[in-house]
């Protein structure tokens, strides 16, 4: 199939449509959860949307998206409130809380889910598709729902972004403007019970957590300002919806939620590798130069402490005997040192014994060696 | 009596379910008393990645070495876990939300790619069918055994030998890693013994109960003990009896409403939580806001007793000491104020004549204490 075949396609057009809005409204929301160490909550949130997308489909009495995705905000929302109760007023950690609500909701889903399949309904089929998501069967009507949920949870955002950022990065400082610290953040939560409402249908409730955490996580190693993190995060996140998306269309039987969920993985990976700054290479690239640099001030100060210890500003010194000094060849050290004329490789005097021809500092090598002793001793003081 | 057991199919399957909330419980109480329960849910989805690989190389679902495989991946899910966090990166929490996602997608694309005709379906992965545990057996001598009797009973021994022999170890492990790891005892490598554990635990109940279910069985019974208890080895005996409690009225209730064994199970374990939580003997909601208010109105009838004292006998008396003034200059509303009364006389520490309050001997001494709590008698 050729790429504008592809594109022209239906199904295919509604799946890319959802997996970029998801990628849009996940990469944004994440950025926030991320940074407020709730990672783990966009996780029990999906999981706890099962109950509310058989309740709501009880209660609708048919597949209707609306009252699903309703269900599932609302079951959602109400996982996240439980796990604030049961880790405020009892001794149980974060992460037993977040480890109980997502267990215990998934569980009521499973409940709900077989008795809807006991009630013998013919709607009924494709319920479980949430589980895994089911990107193929978007329609265009979903696109609308997941549109307009993705848009209120934007504007919130653009509305509310002052605050949010505060919040994010400074919550006690919030506390002292006299800003409504608590209501924010149920808001932010609720925002990603909003995601992760929108991430149902694409990518089910198993992989949604990776959809939240790993567009902000990639997009936090190429930035440091918020603005910038949560436009990279939604870009990130729109990249890699569409890129799997597309990939599952051409493949012809590969899930679309694990593709989308490789891809923006992906992404992390390569940021985390190559990210100016915070990534692994320049990181490596910093430390060998970082080393380089401090063998070549070695070399350069030993030079320059056996001319002053000979009480000889010439003091010619052998290579044998700078190499046993530091325990390594340092030849190369040396030719770097002559390049930049700060030494010299001179013939020894006559009539010594040892090598015909020795190592002498210039007046340049002995002005920098006392620059740099100089510069040691002061980050020593 | 074991001919019993293995006709009885209800039996079977409460068995099975127990089984999974007992072997469970023994690793579960060390990951909530660290810390680190979602490792759990980690650990529980990427084995799946474990179960497919393995499945791959070897074309058989079950037995001990495809326990052992699919629970490397899941050890493997915490040390990537560990190796991500390390990078001083990400948090330890992003971290585990990016790591088991990966493998569980690379598992269940490799489900579609080489093994749509395997059983273990999509549906499987997170949900299991405990129901269905005494369809598949072995034949043991003259006996039919269900293959997850086998091998829940076999985890749970193993577990159970694990806790009980290094149980000073992980102890210490637990409370003071420091500590441990200063007397020589390698916290770290008990804690990926650990792991593994809860890996294989995961793998064998995996049929029984799938991912998502198998971590209520790991969180929830040690941490409804966790509310009910301070001391370690009771917090295992609680747990136990959450895990077996939960599968027998689980099943019960399943069976009557007609809807999935192993979900009514995780979810019975959940409202035995709700009631340690809620009515747990010394950390329950209900026994805190019980503490709360004894001690608010211990400290009201002390505020009375020493407002009655510091006026006694003094000029303004009979304005002070009645129920008027405590409206007045304590602040105190008419109900308040009447019933703070009515307790100090219950408790035989004021007397009430008409209007007016007066101490008793034992009031006296009690706004005495409070005033000079070392019981240094100014002059």
């Amino acid at each position: 199939m050729s790429v504008v075949e592809l594109l022209s396609d239906y199904t295919i057009q509604n799946v890319v449509a959802g997996a970029a809005l998801l990628g849009l409204v996940s990469g944004v929301l994440g950025s926030f959860a991320v940074l407020r160490q709730q990672s783990l909550l966009g996780d029990t949130m999906s999981h706890a949307a099962l109950p509310g997308v058989c309740l709501g489909f009880i209660i609708a009495g048919t597949r209707d998206i609306g009252s699903i995705l309703l269900g599932a905000l609302a079951t959602g929302a109400l996982a996240a409130l439980v796990m604030l109760l049961l880790t405020r007023m009892s001794r149980l950690k974060t992460d037993a809380g977040l480890g109980i609500t997502l267990s215990v909701f998934f569980a009521m889903g499973v409940v709900l889910l077989t008795h809807i399949q006991g009630m013998n309904n013919a709607s009924q089929g494709g319920l479980d598709a949430f589980l895994f998501g089911q990107a193929a069967a978007t329609l265009r009507s979903d696109l609308w729902i997941m549109g307009g949920i993705t848009a209120v949870a934007l504007l919130l955002v653009a509305a509310l972004w002052k605050e949010f950022k505060l919040v994010s990065f400074d919550p006690e400082f919030a506390t002292s403007l006299g800003m409504p610290v608590a209501w924010l953040e149920v808001l932010l939560t609720v925002m990603v019970a909003l995601a992760v409402v929108v991430g149902l249908q694409m990518v089910g409730v198993v992989l949604m957590a990776a959809m939240i955490i790993a567009p902000a996580v990639a997009a936090r190693q190429w930035s440091r300002r918020l603005e910038d993190m949560v436009l990279l995060a939604a870009l990130i996140g729109v990249a890699g919806g569409i890129f799997g998306a597309l990939l599952s269309a051409l493949s012809r039987g590969l899930a679309t939620g694990p593709l989308i969920i490789l891809s923006v993985s992906s992404v992390v990976l390569v940021s985390m590798t190559v990210a100016p700054e915070r990534g692994f290479l320049w990181e490596a690239l910093r430390r060998v130069r970082a080393r380089r640099r401090l063998r070549y001030q070695q070399v350069l100060t030993t030079l320059y402490r056996l001319a002053v210890h000979h009480d000889d500003p010439v003091y010619p010194s052998e290579q044998g005997m700078l190499d046993t000094y530091h325990g390594l060849r340092t030849r190369a050290v040396l030719s770097q040192l002559e390049r930049r004329g700060l030494a010299e490789w001179q013939a020894s005097p006559h009539g010594e014994p040892g090598p015909a021809r020795r190592w002498v500092l210039t007046p340049a090598g002995i002005a920098e060696a006392e620059r740099v002793l100089d510069a040691l001793g002061r980050e020593d003081a | 009596m074991l001919t019993a057991l293995l006709d009885n199919v209800a039996l079977q399957i409460m068995l099975v379910g127990a089984l999974v909330g007992i072997a469970s419980t023994l690793v579960g109480t060390f990951l909530v008393l660290r810390g680190t329960s979602m490792l759990s849910d980690a650990i529980g989805h990427s084995i799946v990645f474990g179960i497919v690989i393995v499945w791959l190389i070897t074309h058989q679902q079950s037995g001990p070495v495809q326990i052992l495989g699919a629970a490397l991946a899941g050890v493997l899910t915490v040390f990537l876990t560990e190796l991500l966090v390390s990078t001083r990166r990400v948090k330890k929490d992003a971290a585990i939300g990016l790591v088991f996602p990966v493998l569980f997608s690379i598992g269940v694309l490799l489900l579609n790619l080489y093994a749509r005709d395997v059983h273990i379906d999509t549906h499987t992965v997170l949900l299991g069918e405990i129901g269905f545990v005494w369809l598949d057996t072995v034949t043991l001598g003259d006996y039919r055994v269900p293959r997850s009797l086998l091998s829940m009973g076999a985890m749970t021994l193993l577990n159970a030998a694990f806790v009980v022999l290094f149980f000073k170890e992980l102890k210490l492990a637990t409370f003071d890693e420091a500590l441990a790891k200063a007397l020589g005892l390698a916290p770290g490598l008990l804690f990926y013994a650990l792991l593994l554990l809860t890996s294989g635990t995961a793998v064998a109940a995996f049929d029984a109960v799938g991912a998502v279910l198998f971590v209520a069985f790991v969180i929830v019974p040690p941490s409804t003990a966790y509310l009910l208890t301070d001391r370690l080895w009771l917090m295992f005996l609680y747990g136990i009896a959450v895990s077996i409690a939960s599968s027998v009225s689980g099943y019960a209730l399943a069976v009557a409403w007609d809807v999935s064994i192993g979900g009514m199970m995780a979810v019975m374990t959940g409202v035995f939580l709700m009631l340690a939580f809620l009515a747990g003997p010394r950390y329950g909601v209900v026994a805190q806001l019980l503490r709360r208010r004894g001690q608010r109105r211990h400290n009201e009838i002390r505020t009375l007793a020493v407002h009655l004292y510091n006026h006694e006998g003094g000029p303004e008396q009979g304005e002070e000491n009645v129920i008027r003034a405590l409206r007045d200059h304590l602040r105190w509303d008419a109900a308040k104020a009447v019933g703070v009364v009515q307790r100090g006389s219950d408790q035989r520490l004021i007397v009430r004549e008409g209007e007016a309050l007066r101490l008793t001997s034992r009031g006296r001494e009690m706004a005495r204490e409070i005033l000079d709590p070392s019981g240094r008698r100014s002059a």
